[in-house]
């Protein structure tokens, strides 16, 4: 690279590939792939040392659009194929893309053991609520009464919280932005890539054919600032353009009006290392149509730096090879107990 | 004491011996059983084994269902099989004996622990009215020892501050010390394994040394033994020897693979009865470059195994027949990347859960068949525990040079049972070669090139073949190569999504005739024993191994026109075994399920094989193959 002591700006690369890309015109995932090659551009990193892990869905076709390294895997399983890769290969600069129903419903299992594990890869799950590469069933973040192909009389089925489950999995970054607002999801972005661990980002994501609107409350301008909350580290939490903040009262988070009562000085402060904070900010999940809904978190809760897996893999590889020295196969062969036979 | 062979008593030899030890899975039987093993391989012994054990760790103690038992085959001569029969049967309660007098034969050795026929003891054994067999004269055809073990391992434990339950832990030393009396064997191999088993436990040490030289001394002293049995070092081929399990042997195939191939070998696997000795094995040698990943399920032990092949490593997981179900989407994955990959079933008895500690050969059509759309997977199998060693480099091999998932499969039987193995000298192991591609500016890098990897314009093309139909193996990291691979139909050489039906049929095509190509490697078949052609041919594979080979022997010795042949390579089969089996008049397939080899040969080569088809979660005895092959002759 040349970006030497920050004088010379890095030479752009670009890092789209040569294949079309065949979402529907009106994607979301359009201006999620566009951020990302963005990123990687101004990001220094080379080709080569980049690698896009995807499952299956609509998302998951990302890695062809990006003139990197991809694996389109199976349904779910992109975790488990990148900690195979992490383990082995802690060179290089992991991404996975992933989709609501690739990773919460078919790969629940192994998200949260990615998560637990704390390898080291970006990931980025793009919640549309909707199954749409099958066309438009509930998927496992849907609401509850959504009728969709396959629930015409209104899913009967909880949704999840997927921050609150990656937080109960001990994700050590955990963000949330959306596709309607670029730079934030950039600045979300560079700062997931720049985590060591396993950085997850859920970026709200319209699907226009199947579930148009499902996020405008909280990402078109008339209703953003009253159900959308900015959380950014050191500053108060505040929303609806400064007139209102969160403070915590009695362990209970509880919002509040700014003005003559209370001043933004009152308001819970925003800090990313706070596990207690993050678990509260994770279940400010109320429906935004409710009175006195709590307005919906967007940024980075959480940041917890403890050892990677890949890590502590490695180390122990090391250390074996210090111990017992260098593999040796004839040694191995020959076991602790043989005889002669003359 | 002294522990060399005392003279005190006459000493007669024996050719093989075959003793099974026999008691409650809680009783240590199994480490009785391994040790005498070890013991006698070291003394020059051939030996072969067949631990036999419940799925229940501890099952209700007393019980039929709690029996477990360790079946030993040693002699001065070739040994094939843990044997048909036994000669001695050690039993330690009233439910062993039970379970496996069938097993002994007429005229044979009883020796029972007396205090495992107590009433409780009886009665959880289901004797009738409780009576007593060691003295209600019912084993009158056999000879009977009848021995308090418990009582006299307490005596000799006496003063020691164990509990009696510690204490009582100690019986099954008494009984190898016993043993190794009774076949002249030293005690130097037990002691020095009890010393490094509880160097940190002294007073545990202490105990079960006193144990076993007290079971040493009784033999010697007792009045009820008159005779000490002598089986004399077998006259094996030179060189060094150790002893070996399928499963040991399977992991040290695949690290000798991995080593030889110059990669790091990842393993990836979820824990299941009977593989999991391969990941315990391989997660001891990090120090060769072994990452052992003890995965969240089937699924996830595969695919990341197929993730740290696309990083360049040897991928490899192992499972049993559930599991193997479970890594079925996976395997089309790999097979459809095109990476290396190998993955290991050991089989048991199905389907479902089915026996997980029995021994079967029911997932072969599983293996060869059991995958979506069009997916031919190489598929080899290992014959006895050493040859597992073999297979499993063998796969490594294949996987690498191939650029292919290679299924491997082993079973219960084999890969708990041990054999002596002349073990290899790395240098004679063949050399494995990895096709890299050359990257352009990187060609000092490059291990093996592969030809027209790049079009016209200089652009990487992932599936690019060359002769053999291989792909090149471009790895992440490497600049210029920059490419996308995935389970979607892909374009012929470029990679890319390609859904055009021709090039759908030239790659299912492309795909399949790499795989069938992989039997240009094999070596011409060759018969494990009998004439080149007459009027029967025994065709098996697997773990029926050592029990054909038995039977085909002795038929041949009795001047039948009876071979052997031994089938390795499941998918492909060897170009040579259709000509061969047109040799003979009858073809008989012995196999541990309901005919899976035989259908496949008659659909392969329209011979009109017979089966001999045993599903019982045991394996074959050497006299129910001859007796099938003697009523086929009478045809």
């Amino acid at each position: 690279m040349s970006a030497v002591n920050g004088t010379v700006a890095p030479e752009k690369i670009d890092f789209s590939s040569d294949q079309e890309v065949r979402w529907c015109p009106g994607c979301g995932d359009y201006s999620i792939l566009k951020q990302v090659q963005t990123l990687l551009e101004q990001s220094g990193k080379k080709k080569e040392e980049v690698v896009f892990i995807s499952g299956i869905g609509c998302s998951s076709r990302f890695p062809y659009y990006l003139d990197t390294y991809g694996l389109h895997g199976i349904h779910g399983r992109a975790p488990a194929i990148v900690s195979g890769l992490r383990s082995v290969r802690p060179d290089l600069s992991v991404w996975m893309i992933t989709g609501d129903g690739d990773a919460l419903s078919i790969g629940g299992n192994h998200i949260i053991h990615l998560l637990r594990r704390n390898v080291d890869v970006n990931v980025l799950l793009f919640n549309n609520e909707i199954y749409g590469l099958t066309k438009g069933q509930y998927s496992p973040t849907s609401p509850e009464g959504a009728v969709t192909r396959s629930t015409p009389m209104g899913s009967t089925d909880h949704p999840f919280n997927p921050l609150a489950l990656v937080k109960g999995a001990d994700g050590t970054f955990i963000a949330r932005s959306m596709d309607r607002d670029p730079k934030h999801m950039r600045e979300v972005l560079a700062r997931a890539d720049a985590h060591r661990g396993t950085s997850l980002v859920e970026i709200y994501q319209n699907c226009n054919v199947f579930n148009d609107g499902a996020f405008e409350v909280f990402t078109e301008k008339a209703n953003k600032p009253a159900n959308t909350l900015f959380v950014e580290q050191g500053k108060p939490l505040t929303f609806a353009n400064g007139t209102k903040g969160i403070c915590i009262k009695e362990m209970k988070p509880r919002i509040i009006d700014i003005g003559p009562d209370f001043s933004p000085n009152d308001c819970w402060i925003h800090d990313e290392r706070d596990n207690f904070k993050a678990s509260i900010l994770v279940r400010l999940f109320d429906d935004p149509n409710h009175e006195g809904a709590f307005p919906r978190p967007f940024g980075v809760f959480y940041v917890n730096e403890r050892a990677t897996h890949e890590e502590k893999l490695q180390a122990q590889v090391k250390r074996a090879k210090e111990v017992k020295g260098l593999g040796d196969l004839d040694a191995l062969l020959k076991g602790e107990h043989t005889w002669v036979i003359e | 004491m002294s522990t060399a062979p005392t003279k005190t008593k006459p000493v007669e030899e024996r050719r093989n011996v075959v003793i099974l030890f026999a008691g409650d899975s809680g009783d240590g039987i199994q480490l009785t059983g391994s040790q005498f093993t070890d013991s006698s391989a070291l003394f020059g012994n051939d030996v072969s084994t067949f631990p036999n054990f419940p799925a229940e760790i501890r099952a209700p103690q007393g019980t039929l269902a709690g029996v477990s038992g360790y079946q030993l085959h040693f002699g001065s001569v070739e040994i094939f099989t843990p044997g048909d029969q036994c000669d001695v049967l050690v039993v330690m309660n009233a439910a062993a004996l039970k379970a496996n007098l069938i097993k002994l034969k007429k005229g044979g050795a009883i020796i029972a622990n007396t205090d495992g026929f107590d009433k409780k003891n009886l009665r959880l054994a289901g004797y009738i009215d409780e009576a007593d067999p060691l003295t209600d004269g019912s084993l009158s055809e056999f000879t009977l020892h009848s021995v308090d073990v418990t009582k006299m391992t307490r005596a000799a434990l006496e003063g020691l501050t164990l509990g009696m339950k510690e204490k009582d832990r100690c019986k099954n030393m008494f009984v190898l010390g016993f043993i190794n009396w009774m076949y002249s064997r030293g005690m130097e191999n037990s002691e020095r394994f009890l010393h490094q088993k509880f160097a940190k436990k002294p007073d545990l040490l202490e105990a079960n040394l006193r144990a076993l030289k007290a079971g040493y001394h009784f033999g010697d002293t007792s009045e009820t033994f008159t005779t000490r049995f002598e089986v004399k070092p077998a006259p094996m081929p030179k060189g060094s020897y150790r002893s070996i399990t399928g499963n040991q042997g399977t992991a040290l195939g695949l690290i000798a693979g991995a080593q030889k191939a110059k990669l790091d070998l990842f393993y990836g696997s979820y824990p299941i009865t009977p593989a999991s000795d391969i990941l315990h094995e391989l997660s001891r040698h990090k120090n060769f470059g072994v990452i052992t990943f003890q995965a969240e399920d089937e699924i996830a032990a595969i695919s990341s195994a197929i993730g740290a092949s696309y990083g360049g490593a040897i991928g490899i997981t192992a499972s049993s027949g559930p599991g193997i179900a479970l890594k079925t989407e996976a395997m089309g994955l790999a097979f459809m990347l095109e990476i290396p990959l190998v993955i290991v079933n050991v089989q048991r008895g199905g389907p479902s859960t089915g026996l997980p500690t029995k021994t079967e050969q029911a997932d072969l059509w599983q293996a060869v068949f059991g995958r979506n759309g069009e997916a031919p997977i190489p598929v080899i199998a290992a014959s006895t525990p050493i040859d597992c060693f073999d297979m499993a480099f063998e796969a490594v091999q294949i996987a690498i040079e191939h650029m292919t998932p290679v299924i491997l499969l082993t079973d219960g039987y084999i890969a708990n049972g041990a054999e002596p193995w002349r073990f290899p000298q790395s240098k004679d192991l063949p050399g494995i070669s990895v096709p890299t591609v050359i990257a352009i500016g990187d060609e000092g890098a490059a291990k093996h090139s592969v030809a027209d990897s790049h079009d016209a314009s200089g652009k990487f093309l992932p599936y690019a073949r060359d002769e053999r139909g291989v792909r090149p193996w471009a790895l992440p990291g490497q600049p210029g190569l920059q490419h996308r691979i995935g389970g979607i139909e892909k374009q012929d050489k470029t990679g890319n999504i390609s859904y055009e039906p021709k090039n759908h049929e030239l790659m299912v095509k492309l795909r399949a005739e790499k795989v069938a190509r992989i039997a240009d490697r094999f070596k011409p078949i060759r018969l494990d024993s009998g004439p080149p052609e007459g009027d029967a041919i025994i065709v098996g594979w697997g773990s029926t191994y050592g029990a054909i080979r038995t039977a085909a022997l002795e038929l041949q010795a009795e001047g039948h026109s009876v071979a052997h042949v031994h089938i390795r390579h499941l998918f492909p089969f060897n170009k040579g075994l259709g000509p061969l089996l047109k040799k003979y008049q009858q073809v008989l397939v012995p196999e541990m399920n309901s005919g899976q080899l035989r259908q496949m040969l008659r659909a392969e080569f329209l011979v009109d094989a017979q089966g001999l088809n045993k599903i019982q979660g045991l394996p074959f005895t050497s006299a129910e193959i001859k007796e099938a092959v003697l009523n086929l002759l009478k045809r």
